[in-house]
């Protein structure tokens, strides 16, 4: 029993890990990482390629295994379920690299994570459109994100930036409670990357939101405040300008241009 | 919600409607029975090639539910066919010669090995799944043609005999039983696969075929889904496997197959893969050309097959009735 454990549930923060270490390969790419999100917070995960961001993400999700550290979702601790479990308890994720039902329709794109979320996936014998509610409130999201117009058409058809808002649809038909959004606008053109940068902005307050991005607009657009990740450890974390003007951020940023 | 986004859709296109409507009842859906119950009136001399056709259709769309809609790609499915062929067999063999009731133990032993096997087969992805099927039922037809005591080794099982179908109709010399039965359990499979893929576990089977990772990441239980895929489709495969014993009275080691488990994939990628009616075009299209290019030329006839199966390949991916999709768009849009 360790006396440092979140105390209530109601006090707890979304989300929290502790001493968080994973090696792939006998290469360290998480380090003792200690991470605090609170409820409705946005925060924004930077560092330099390779500084394990994504390697974070996936072991939130579970997607990893961690060698050592714990997380917890909410005040419970996770750390031993696997990813549908922590889907179930809160967790949503996007994927840096499209991953989504390419053949299917968007309406169908996020039919499916709310079929899940409503527990009625496993269903075999009543038609998926006899659910009441559940077309009208996938309707709704689409409508939300302007994603309506292509609601028919299958998602493979769509332009890239299009494709990552259907990414965004997908983990928020989840009605997560921590978002993990990897590389939202990756690729994106900027014409396009306005309404990425508006959802995200626009997401429900209770929704905590950690955000991995190299933009840094849209970092400071929506984060308030700023964790910086460098090989597998949290270098510094604070507020927008306490980091754009700390030195060893500069250094790592300004080393990290200088090799490449 | 979102008054302030401009051009808004007021509600759900024509397309839409078309996408949530999917699970009902089309007209041309009663195409092929139509058909069936036409050939049984018109072709009396063929009706026991025509219970072959029905018992593959159910084959081939029992495979479409692992393949076409979760995406397992298998080329061991004769296991299951094979397993409820044999099952059938043994149980006449041995005094259970009411066929209804054992098509149901036939299926559910099907059903059971796809369980079985399924617990090891389905850890393994792509490449390494496909060797694994193909394994099982190489395992299962040398294990058959091992225990010569139950399966007859290399004669078969012979001198089966069925009782009455629901105790009145005699399966007779010209097949119309054989074929009359085979039709009614092909409706019933039919009806039951039409219903689960249109259910949000078929949805969620499209899911897993399309992103397994994503359907991990959105909370979808991926094994347990792929399991219970398999294991229906195992014992519908079983149900067909049984059908072909009980409507022919043998049984050989051909219903294990690594032949048969080709055979019935070629069918379903004739007709078109994931589309639930692709069995209903294939299986007859490939047993027809079968029955009448060995006539016509006994030696070579397969070769005629594998050219069909080139052209379909090369030129009308998602089979016959993909292209049938895409004609009819391009007239659709010539009247628009």
């Amino acid at each position: 029993m360790r006396l440092d454990m979140p105390a209530s549930p109601a006090a707890a923060p979304a989300l929290e890990t502790r001493g968080l270490a994973k090696s792939l390969g006998g290469i360290p790419i998480a380090r003792g990482i200690d991470f605090r999100l609170e409820t409705g917070e946005r925060r924004a995960l930077i560092g330099p390629n390779g500084a394990g961001k994504t390697s974070f993400i996936n072991l939130v999700t579970g997607h990893l295994a961690p060698s050592s550290g714990r997380i917890w979702v909410g005040g419970e601790d996770v750390t031993a379920l696997p990813p549908e479990a922590r889907v179930k308890r809160g967790i949503g994720r996007t994927f840096q690299i499209n991953t989504l039902f390419a053949a299917l329709s968007v309406l169908e794109n996020v039919l499916l994570p709310l079929s899940e979320r409503r527990g009625i996936a496993g269903r075999m014998f009543r038609a998926a459109a006899a659910d009441a509610g559940l077309a009208e409130e996938g309707w709704a999201l689409l409508e939300r994100l302007g994603l309506a117009e292509d609601a028919a058409r299958p998602v493979r058809e769509l332009p890239y930036g299009r494709q990552r808002l259907v990414e965004i649809a997908i983990a928020i038909a989840l009605r997560p409670k921590v978002l993990l959004l990897d590389e939202p606008a990756a690729g994106v053109p900027s014409a396009e990357a306005g309404i990425i940068i508006e959802t995200i902005a626009g997401l429900p307050r209770d929704i905590a939101v950690l955000i991995v991005e190299h933009d840094m607009d849209l970092v400071f657009r929506v984060a308030r405040r700023i964790t910086v990740l460098v090989q597998g450890a949290v270098l510094v974390e604070g507020t927008p300008s306490e980091i754009a003007a700390d030195p060893r951020v500069r250094a790592v940023y300004l080393g990290e241009a200088a090799a490449s | 919600m979102s008054a302030e986004a401009a051009p808004l859709t007021a509600a759900p296109s024509a397309a839409v409607a078309a996408i949530l409507g999917r699970h009902r009842l089309r007209a041309v859906e009663a195409l092929p029975w139509l058909c069936a119950g036409l050939g049984f009136f018109a072709l009396p001399d063929y009706l026991a090639l025509g219970s072959q056709i029905l018992i593959m259709t159910l084959f081939a769309m029992s495979l479409d539910l692992v393949l076409g809609y979760a995406g397992i790609v298998t080329l061991g499915h004769a296991a299951f066919f094979g397993t409820g062929a044999y099952v059938a067999g043994i149980l006449a063999l041995h005094g259970w010669s009411e066929p209804i009731s054992a098509l149901a133990i036939a299926g559910a032993a099907a059903g059971l090995l796809g369980v079985a096997t399924g617990l090891i087969v389905l850890r393994a992805r792509g490449l390494a799944l496909l060797m694994l099927t193909l394994v099982v039922a190489e395992m299962l037809q040398e294990a058959a043609n091992k225990l010569g005591w139950l399966t007859g080794g290399t004669d078969g099982l012979q001198g089966i005999t069925i009782a009455p179908l629901l105790g009145r109709f005699d399966f007779d010399l010209f097949g119309r039983t054989a074929y009359l039965y085979s039709l009614a359990v092909l409706l019933l499979a039919w009806w039951l696969v039409r219903r689960i893929v249109h259910s949000p576990f078929g949805h969620s089977l499209t899911g897993l075929r399309e992103s397994a990772i994503r359907m991990r990441a959105i909370g979808a239980p991926v094994f347990r889904r792929r399991l219970r895929a398999y294991a229906v489709s195992a014992a519908l495969a079983g149900i067909a496997g049984a059908l072909l014993t009980q409507t022919t009275q043998f049984v050989g080691l051909q219903v294990l197959s690594f032949e048969l488990s080709g055979t019935v994939l070629v069918m379903l990628v004739l007709g078109g893969i994931g589309r639930l009616y692709g069995a209903f075009i294939g299986a007859p299209l490939y047993m027809i050309a079968q029955d009448q290019l060995a006539k016509q030329d006994p030696v070579n006839w397969l070769f005629w097959i594998g050219l069909l199966l080139v052209l379909i390949v090369f030129f009308a991916r998602g089979g016959i009735l993909g292209l049938v999709d895409r004609i009819l768009m391009a007239m659709g849009r010539r009247c628009a």
